[in-house]
């Protein structure tokens, strides 16, 4: 087996990777250690830069 | 005035720094001013072609002014130009914000961005009406006028990446990431829709690479990701910065932002197939448009949800300010076409709605609701801040813009729901011999008076805009209106204080 079909292979489950890779994205964003990380950059724009009126 | 300067300490992760960062503000106001400016022309453009349909005698026996030349003059008009000018003006002026960057490239590059999209702007429109076309909807500026867009879009690329990676913010701030998002996306489909071979280097006309179905399916997978990217991706940029920050609330779910923007993204790219049901496109990719399309429903009411919710806990402030009213107000007409949408793109449901009024109508749905409503948001969050005033002339006359562009758009989509599926349901109509009911001129004297309201409706938003222009003009002059304040503290209070 040649490195070429393992690549045609490995493309035509395709949808199977694009699922892990979002279910992946599902996970970092649910993971409860990240909260805090996800809580202060929710303040991001709220944060006084001395420029309001 | 030249740029502002920052010198409250900003929190960068864990430490403090407490030097100045001074904004670009400069070529900023100019998007504003243009995003204004193009807004009018395009909705008059508009109000106009929506006349013609009605009162064919105002195509004026012209070649140069008939619907089918000053059509792509309004939907480049309202999407790149009134569109493309607010994304420009709330894109550099939020990844600057949250970044707490100046730009990239600096004021320079910022205006040289801005007087050559704008001069790209009037040579697309001008070409339209000289009759030079690629035939391609949203695409149709020729090769070279292509081109031209190009190094403009990677210049502003380079700017708006530059920004972020200068950051003095550990964290992307999720409305960049929407914003990059749109960048990136119509760059490959501008160049991905655009592989033409001019007939010669001195000649407006080419020929695309793809012919046949596939031209058609480059150009759907263009023009829906167009839809996805430029009016849905990068105004999202606007909801998830200008929503929290009028509504001084962070988002509702921080959480749900990365999920919104990571499913959009891994889902809008298939949709595009919806627009060629029933062609000579093979059925799994009729299928797997329809599919991907139907799927689309799970983030955008994520997304939906996630504006809306913003609010949670303040909603009186829609009450007292018409500004956080359009922002909220154009969530959940993004809501309501992104379910609308779907819908449509179930074939049965397309074999009635394809070629008819309604798909007008859920477009505009979306362009006046969800694109124009939070670009009217946004620009009257910004005029104070880059003008220096401390408020708008008045919140009044955001009310009366407000309800008179609400009503319009409400005359629009009703009308055009209502002519779309006359129209589809007189196409199919059988008579009991087995041939049609209706000749085709029939279905179209059956329109002309939806024809005449959506037209009205036309006026009425054209009307709100004009309120919106005074409005910005006293404004930037620093005037402030006298009338009746919006009382901000709630009902009760005031009476149990009294």
């Amino acid at each position: 087996m040649d490195l070429d079909s393992i690549t045609v292979m490995l493309r035509s489950f395709w949808t199977v990777w694009l699922m892990l890779l979002l279910t992946g994205i599902l996970v970092y964003a649910m993971w409860p250690g990240n909260r805090r990380t996800f809580d202060d950059a929710a303040q991001i724009p709220l944060k006084d830069d001395g420029q309001e009126l | 005035m030249t740029s502002a300067t920052l010198t409250s300490g900003a929190t960068l992760g864990s430490q403090r720094v407490s030097e100045e960062v001074r904004y670009n503000e400069d070529a900023i106001r100019l998007f504003v001013i243009a995003a204004v400016f193009w807004g009018v022309v395009g909705f008059l453009a508009g109000t106009f072609i929506a006349l013609q349909l009605a009162f064919p005698a105002l195509n004026l026996g012209l070649e140069w002014t008939s619907f089918g030349r000053l059509r792509p003059v309004h939907t480049s008009a309202v999407i790149f130009a009134f569109g493309g000018n607010v994304l420009f003006a709330t894109s550099l002026y939020t990844v600057q914000r949250t970044c707490r960057q100046f730009l990239f490239g600096g004021e320079g590059l910022a205006k040289f961005i801005f007087w050559n999209y704008n001069v790209f702007i009037v040579l697309a429109a001008l070409s339209y009406v000289l009759g030079y076309t690629q035939g391609k909807e949203y695409a149709e500026p020729e090769w070279i006028l292509d081109l031209y867009l190009t190094v403009i879009w990677v210049l502003y690329a380079v700017q708006f990446i530059g920004t972020v990676m200068t950051r003095r913010e550990s964290h992307i701030y999720v409305a960049n990431w929407f914003f990059m998002a749109f960048i990136l996306t119509v760059a490959i489909l501008h160049i991905g829709n655009n592989v033409n071979l001019p007939v010669s280097l001195t000649g407006m006309k080419s020929y695309s690479f793809v012919a046949g179905v596939q031209s058609a399916m480059v150009q759907w997978w263009y023009g829906h990701n167009a839809v996805g990217f430029f009016l849905t991706a990068g105004f999202l940029g606007i909801m998830y910065y200008f929503v929290p920050k009028r509504a001084e609330r962070p988002v509702y779910s921080y959480r749900l932002s990365i999920v919104h923007f990571w499913t959009l993204i891994f889902l809008y790219i298939w949709a595009g197939p919806h627009h060629l049901h029933y062609t000579s496109l093979p059925d799994w990719a009729q299928t797997l448009g329809m599919t991907f399309s139907v799927m689309l429903w799970m983030p955008s009411w994520g997304g939906m949800i996630n504006g809306i919710m913003t609010l949670s806990g303040a909603w009186d402030k829609l009450r007292t300010d018409p500004v956080l009213r359009f922002l909220v107000t154009s969530v959940a007409f993004y809501g309501m076409s992104t379910f609308e949408g779907p819908l449509m793109s179930v074939k049965p449901v397309n074999a009635l709605s394809h070629y008819t009024d309604w798909t007008v109508g859920h477009v505009h749905s979306g362009a006046l609701g969800w694109v124009a409503f939070i670009s009217f948001g946004a620009i009257y969050f910004l005029v104070p801040v880059l003008w220096k005033r401390s408020q708008l002339y008045s919140l009044r006359l955001v009310s009366y813009h407000f309800w008179t562009a609400t009503i319009g758009i409400v005359l629009y989509i009703t009308a055009m729901w209502v002519s779309g599926i006359m129209q589809g349901l007189m196409w199919r109509a059988y008579d009991n011999l087995g041939f049609l009911q209706y000749s085709f001129v029939e279905t179209v004297a059956a329109m002309h008076p939806f024809y005449v309201i959506r037209a009205m409706g036309g006026v009425l938003f054209v009307a709100g805009a004009l309120i919106m222009v005074y409005n910005l003009w006293r404004t930037a002059r620093g005037d402030v209106r006298i009338e009746k304040p919006y009382v901000t503290t709630p009902h009760k209070a005031a009476v149990g204080a009294a």
